[in-house]
């Protein structure tokens, strides 16, 4: 067992935990975080993906133990005293999900997609969500939910 | 009270009100469950596509740590009974035994041998190391012809064949005998994994007398009907709970062996059980789509006009019949004569056992299939006699004014306007246009072609008229239930017996309610998924829930207003004849007075004043069982570029013109077809379902089982055309499955277009860059 301290969405936690144990798992069974849901088991799906220090990662394919010292962000972190995050926003706005299953993890990809690229195209956006699979939309409004999103980020900042 | 009436809900694009808990990750999915004292079962999977067990040694991983129990198939052999199979389809079907372990013989990869119970996911999945079983090798049957040949290693005792299923109008041979042409093809329908993105989870949970099951499903009703009747727990004692669900796409229609065996292990063990597949177990042993080998045949005369139309159908049931297996292929028998008239159609299918995982409900569930190979084989019937697709099908489409139209498929398709839907999707499309582009790069044989595909589908929606499915000897009804309540307050709930999963009903049905009861949309919560709280429905499939539960909502309100209209008129001291209701309240004609809804629910609340046996309540439930299927249409194009030299495809445009009558909510809708059309281009270029010649399924994983991603699909372009159906009040026709029936072909069809001037006039599905390019070399030799 090692013992790691890492800060999910503003809280501080130190846990014992199997050097084994997946971040995802550490998120969902051991902190009851199940707002960031598990789609596959071969990190394809990016269902899992949240921000660690700042990045998007896809927690079913970081071990707990690399998350020693980090500060991870998830879905459930994300909306603040003033309410929806702007790409949670845009994600409603624009039908961009139907399940809501890959939502979790599209919103976290598209949150760091936008910090890198802030005014992104239909085909950037396409590609920089590669990573992470929907089966329900087709992804059409997807896109355009993070042009919508990372239009209000910029105006906001 | 307001004199200006709100605006219409129904047609109104409504944000859903489901998004709140699924943007911010407070949604209720099964494995987010845990409760204290809670167990994980994990599950030991055959590696054998045929095998007989010879041993069976558990005794090992019972000692290891956080174990609490082991089960093998023969341990749980007198109580676990057998998987149903709810379509008989024919007098004389095989339904073999489908023990939920297997006991004695093992049919497909995946099929669970044994399980661990532990008190944590990892231990459990730990232990199943130590569980030993010896197999003695059988020879896998993966062929479907093969497995039809006399000599062929039976998959159960009763032989390979399941059943043969027959239907047919008109005089078909008469139809073929002398035909001008005869277009004769075969087309396969490979196999598909559904991956929902939602893994497959199941909680059960017992107080000793009383059983709770949650589970990952789309059938909460159906499930907790076959789970009393395939484990002998009461039905009254069993609560089925569908949670927030993670799309289904027909894939949790199912009653499956884990759920059956979660709620057994919870019986014996008195302690909650979870069982979370990964998603390799999901690739392996959630029921597989499609796999059928079609052989379709047309006879038409010299100009090419439809005389009949003969189909032959291999359907790959896999190792067992699932929850409808065998009904699937039959769900497309009515479907092959699509858009068109003719004079006598025949269809034939073969249920056939291999030693695969089942096939059952996948997006369109045999619709698809049959559009698919009536669509591909009008392009070549336009191709033998030299006329461009869209003239063919125009030649032999029925006509607006020809509706209501009995089919040679033995449908009578209500409403339709084909002339239109084509109409509007070529104006969107520029298909002049990228003709004359497509004959430029052919003139300049470039390495680059363009490919043009038409598909001008119709499909039968509204699972489904109870009488009809009785005819098809399904097990159960089609009917759909609603109850709806009138709260003190003047809040509303609506029990629906759907079962939504994606589909947004929690919205959807708050604008039927706020339209027939005049209350706000934010007023009406709707609930669902839950046997105790929504006590009856037959749930979420085959583009029914609206079609048939919508109705039923919308008539459980009309039976409230009713209710209502009683107390009103006794406050209002009139007749209940002169009262109108407008605007959410009963208002008295001619005179000012009225009494809102809300008025009126208070009033009943308090029953200090109700007319003289008026039982102090407004609420009201409704059954509705239609009358007849509804038939949505409409006419896909799509542009594709084919890179020759790699054999690349790359789809540049993409437009669909649907008619699914009248819409409740635009933006759903317009979210179902990009979905379905989504699903259908990964038919037509990425997913396929692969088996070894051994029998090992090789796409076990996303990396191997290619799911488009945002960068493999184009945007779409959409619009609608509006025939109401008749067969409903709403005017409505149903969209789930629309998009994945008509892409599919559009794409092939756009293909081989592409590729015509190479000699080219079928490509398997998927059309791989590589399976493109080897016809290229192929063709050009």
């Amino acid at each position: 067992m090692s013992r790691i301290t890492v800060t999910v969405d503003g809280t501080k936690y130190e846990e014992e935990v199997e050097p084994r144990l997946l971040l995802v798992h550490f998120l969902r069974d051991r902190l009851g975080r199940t707002g960031t849901p598990i789609g596959c088991d071969t990190s394809n799906c990016g269902a899992c993906t949240v921000l660690m220090d700042g990045r998007s990662v896809k927690s079913c394919s970081v071990l707990a133990v690399q998350a020693d010292g980090a500060d991870i962000l998830t879905i459930e972190g994300l909306a603040g005293s003033g309410g929806w995050h702007p790409m949670q926003r845009a994600f409603h706005e624009e039908h961009a999900l139907q399940c809501g299953y890959c939502t979790p993890g599209m919103i976290m990809a598209s949150i760091d997609l936008v910090q890198d690229n802030p005014d992104p195209s239909e085909e950037e956006i396409r590609s920089g969500l590669e990573g992470n699979l929907c089966r329900c939309t087709g992804y059409c409004n997807i896109v355009r939910a993070v042009r919508k999103g990372a239009q209000e980020l910029g105006a906001a900042q | 009270m307001t004199d200006t009436l709100p605006e219409a809900e129904i047609g109104r694009a409504r944000r859903r009100k489901e998004d709140g808990r699924l943007i911010t990750g407070r949604t209720l999915w099964t494995d987010n469950i845990q409760l204290p004292g809670m167990l994980y079962i994990a599950f030991l999977r055959s590696p054998m596509a045929h095998a007989r067990i010879t041993r069976v040694d558990t005794s090992a991983a019972k000692t290891q740590p956080g174990v609490v129990a082991v089960f093998s198939g023969q341990d749980l052999a007198d109580e676990q009974g057998s998987l149903p199979c709810a379509w008989p389809v024919t007098e004389d079907i095989v339904i073999p035994d489908h023990p939920p372990m297997a006991v004695g013989t093992v049919r497909y990869v995946g099929e669970a041998v044994a399980c661990v119970v532990a008190t944590d996911r990892y231990k459990a999945a730990d232990a199943l190391d130590a569980i030993e079983i010896d197999y003695e090798p059988l020879p896998a049957v993966l062929d479907m012809n093969e497995a039809l040949a006399e000599g062929a290693t039976p998959v159960h005792e009763g032989g390979n064949r399941s059943f043969t299923w027959q239907f047919g109008t008109g005089d078909v041979d008469a139809a073929f005998r002398d035909a001008p042409v005869v277009i004769e093809r075969t087309y396969v329908q490979q196999r598909l994994i559904p991956s929902a993105m939602e893994p497959r989870a199941v909680v059960a949970q017992t107080d000793g007398d009383t059983y709770t099951v949650h589970s990952a499903t789309q059938i909460p009703h159906v499930l907790r009907v076959m789970l009393a009747a395939t484990t002998g727990i009461p039905e009254h004692k069993l609560r089925v709970v569908a949670p927030d669900v993670g799309g289904g796409f027909g894939s949790k229609l199912q009653v499956t062996a884990e759920e059956v065996l979660a709620l057994l292990i919870t019986k014996r063990l008195g302690r909650p059980v979870k069982w979370t597949e990964s998603r390799s177990e999901g690739n392996l042993t959630v029921h597989h789509g499609r796999d059928q080998i079609q052989r379709i045949s047309l006879a038409a005369s010299a100009d090419g006009v439809l005389r009949g139309v003969k189909v032959d159908l291999l359907a790959d049931m896999g190792a067992y019949l699932m929850l409808v297996t065998p009904g699937i292929p039959l769900l497309g028998a009515f479907m092959y004569t699509g858009v068109y008239k003719m004079d006598a159609y025949d269809f034939t299918c073969t249920g056939v056992f291999t030693t695969k995982m089942p096939t059952d409900a996948y997006r369109g569930a045999g619709r698809p299939e049959a559009t698919y190979a009536i669509e591909r084989a009008m392009d070549e019937l336009a191709h033998e006699i030299g006329v461009d697709p869209l003239e063919i099908r125009r030649r032999n489409w029925i006509k607006h004014e020809e509706f209501p139209y009995a089919t040679a498929g033995g449908l009578t398709y209500d409403s339709g306007n084909y002339e239109a839907a084509t109409d509007r999707a070529l104006a969107l499309f520029g298909y002049d246009k990228l003709r004359a582009e497509q004959s430029d790069r052919r003139d300049r044989n470039d390495s680059v072609q363009l490919g043009i595909g038409v598909s001008t589908y119709t499909e039968m929606c509204g699972l489904a008229p109870s009488r009809v499915l009785g005819s098809l000897r399904y097990g159960a009804g089609g009917w759909e239930h609603a109850t709806v309540r009138m709260l003190p307050t003047g809040k509303v709930e609506v029990v629906t017996g759907t079962s939504p999963h994606g589909q947004g009903h929690e919205t959807a049905w708050s604008q039927i309610v706020a339209d027939a009861l005049g209350v706000p949309f934010e007023d009406v919560a709707v609930l669902h998924g839950d046997t105790a709280s929504a006590p009856r429905g037959m749930d979420t499939y085959g583009s029914r829930s609206l079609v048939v539960g919508g109705i039923a909502v919308l008539q459980a309100c009309e039976k409230v207003k009713e209710n209502a209209r009683q107390v009103a008129a006794h406050l209002l001291e009139c007749s209940p004849d002169d009262l109108e209701f407008t605007g959410g309240a009963f208002r008295v004609r001619g005179t000012g007075a009225a009494k809102t809804i809300q008025e009126v629910a208070l009033a009943t609340f308090a029953a200090h004043n109700l007319p003289d046996g008026f039982e102090p309540q407004l609420d009201a439930g409704s059954t509705f069982d239609p009358e007849a299927f509804s038939f949505p249409h409409g006419t896909h194009l799509c542009a594709i570029e084919v890179d020759t030299e790699t054999g690349e495809s790359k789809i540049r445009s993409y437009v669909a013109v649907d008619d699914i009558g009248n819409v409740v909510n635009p933006l759903i809708v317009e979210g179902q077809v990009h979905g379905g059309i989504a699903q259908g281009i990964a038919q037509a270029l990425y997913e396929e379902a692969v088996y070894d010649t051994d029998g090992n399924l090789l796409t076990t994983t996303m990396a191997d089982y290619l799911i488009p991603s945002a960068a493999d699909l184009p945007d779409f372009t959409t619009d609608r055309t509006v025939t109401p159906a008749t067969s409903n009040p709403l005017g409505v026709k149903g969209v789930g499955e629309a998009g994945t029936i008509a892409s599919t072909p559009a794409v092939v069809n756009a293909i081989v277009d592409a590729l015509s001037p190479y000699g080219i006039r079928d490509v398997a599905m998927p059309c791989t860059p590589e399976r493109v390019w080897r016809a290229i070399q192929g063709g050009t030799s």
